[in-house]
């Protein structure tokens, strides 16, 4: 149903109807019983990113990943074949965790030729095959073929490493993302490499911090900064001209604040620093001098509204990563892992092309502090949504028309947790 | 920072900045960004006031030489940049030390590149 007083067709809300446009409830942030349905609802059934083959440089790279929401954690690792592969990370002798440094709860990276246990010193090699046994005679009717280490599904799409947890995925990897998110194929992310990288550990349920960044209502607030003072207004909001959805993946566009890309506002609207250094919150003013990044050669589904100005696409790839690629030619990525109902331990990633002098870094830099200060107003909200909800004063939540991502996150949700509760009475029958 | 032999911090043509070097020609992020929340607005304004003129100068001057090449005082003025932009924002925008309205939040950068 449209907004009262407003065109349907003006809605972006009223081109799913599946949606629909009543009060939301968020009890599914606050539920320590539903969120033991998601990890097995979601978390082992949906493909997850874990990382980017540069962080597999060559043949016996390998790095670890703990999946807390799935009660496991994996080694990802390129073996001597260059192919990128998964293992849960347990050792098959006594169950002891195989690759760690420090203490078993830190994640590692490194380069080798086989994993050794730390504790009786089996070793496994890269294709998960056991290689060695310390005294194999004393075992009982024991065949090393039949201990390889456990692999975990494992796919590779324009370079990001995507894991399915469950025994045989319903969907391909491809099949997953859909054509929306495969609208970003093309895109040239091997030569966006520069990586900034940060963890944070937050006070709410996973959901809770995906919302906060997946939709432009509260800019115009939350970041009034943004704005030199003389702009700046709690009367008028920011809006986003394009939104799509595509199965349990969603996809918003900007175009600027007014529909003016940053770099070219007045002067006397930016801040000092901005002009001084060329770069900003949305990036360097110059464009890499990069062909591939030109916008005639990027792929037509990377602004599929067909925005111009286009500044950003903000796709949100369930359940929990996020790609922004930014018309300046660098992009960002969100990861969400939730600890338990009501914490999770995020991660941010910029990449930008390889700085080539200085000038470049530094105008890298200057972009990577002021977007993190945007996040953390962002992060700022989270404990104190999460204590609100959890206060269950309210159960019931308005959304406006631009919050159709909060409402699609929180239905695509729920329809994954009755879909595995059907599936598992259908078994249980 | 590098000192190896007790000398200029900073290439002469920057000898005007010598005086905040010690203090600012930080290699990390996490370690500007903990300078920040220890500095006083008056510490950083009097940083920003000497260096924000001089920024122009010294990407020209940097830029002159290989990224992965530079000498220890070229990198520590490479640094002294990035510690500007990081006084920028509580300079420009916030006016405090903290972002405003970020709570309890805390980013860890644990990786970026060098310098």
């Amino acid at each position: 149903m449209a907004h009262a007083g407003k065109p349907a067709e003006a809605s972006w809300t009223g081109r799913y109807p599946d949606l629909g446009t009543g009060l939301v409830s968020y009890e599914d942030s606050i539920s320590p019983e539903f969120y033991e349905l998601e990890r097995e609802a979601i978390f082992k059934r949906a493909w997850l990113n874990v990382g980017r083959v540069e962080q597999l440089p060559r043949k016996g790279s390998f790095f670890t990943k703990n999946l807390d929401v799935a009660k496991t954690a994996v080694i990802i690792a390129r073996d001597m074949d260059g192919r990128v592969r998964a293992f849960h990370n347990v050792c098959r002798h006594r169950g002891n965790k195989l690759v760690w440094e420090n203490t078993p709860k830190h994640e590692t990276s490194g380069v080798c030729r086989q994993f050794m246990c730390r504790y009786h010193g089996w070793r496994y090699g890269l294709d998960g095959q056991l290689k060695f046994v310390l005294q194999e005679e004393e075992f009982f009717d024991f065949d090393k073929a039949d201990f390889p280490l456990v692999s975990v599904h494992c796919e590779v799409w324009e370079g990001f490493i995507f894991i399915n947890l469950a025994d045989e995925p319903s969907q391909t990897l491809p099949e997953f993302l859909g054509p929306m998110v495969r609208g970003l194929e093309g895109y040239p992310f091997h030569l966006v490499t520069e990586r900034y990288a940060y963890k944070a550990d937050l006070l709410s349920n996973w959901k809770i911090y995906l919302d906060a960044f997946q939709e432009y209502y509260h800019a115009s607030v939350l970041h009034s900064q943004q704005q030199v003072p003389s702009l700046r207004s709690f009367e008028s909001g920011f809006k986003a001209p394009y939104y799509q959805t595509d199965g349990p993946h969603r996809l918003v566009s900007t175009g600027g604040w007014k529909g003016v890309p940053r770099h070219l506002l007045p002067r006397d609207q930016m801040y000092p620093i901005e002009p001084n250094i060329e770069a900003g919150l949305m990036g360097p003013w110059q464009r890499p001098d990069i062909p591939e990044l030109d916008p005639a050669n990027l792929p037509a589904g990377l602004n599929p509204g067909g925005l111009d100005p286009w500044s950003i696409s903000n796709f949100q790839i369930f359940p929990n990563f996020v790609i922004l690629v930014y018309e300046r030619g660098w992009y960002l990525t969100y990861q969400y892992w939730p600890t338990s109902h009501n914490t999770h331990s995020w991660e941010m990633s910029y990449y930008f092309p390889q700085s080539q002098n200085a000038s470049e870094r530094i105008r890298h830099e200057l972009t990577a502090v002021i977007s993190k200060e945007a996040g953390l107003q962002d992060a700022g909200t989270l404990d104190g949504t999460q204590m609100g909800l959890e206060s269950r004063v309210i159960d019931r939540y308005p959304l406006s028309d631009q919050e159709i991502t909060v409402r699609h996150l929180h239905k695509v949700t729920e329809n994954w947790v009755q879909s595995y509760l059907r599936a598992e009475k259908a078994v249980r029958a | 920072m590098s000192d190896p032999s007790g000398g200029p911090l900073l290439p002469a043509e920057f000898a005007d900045l010598e005086p905040f070097a010690r203090r600012w020609c930080l290699a990390t992020e996490p370690a500007r960004y903990a300078e920040r929340l220890n500095s006083t607005m008056a510490d950083m304004e009097a940083f920003y006031d000497a260096a924000f003129g001089r920024v122009r100068d010294a990407m020209a001057y940097l830029d002159r030489f290989p990224l992965q090449e530079l000498s220890a005082t070229q990198e520590n003025l490479l640094h002294l940049v990035y510690s500007l932009i990081m006084v920028s924002l509580p300079v420009e925008v916030w006016h405090q030390p903290r972002v405003i309205d970020s709570g309890t939040a805390y980013f860890d950068r644990y990786l970026e590149p060098a310098p």
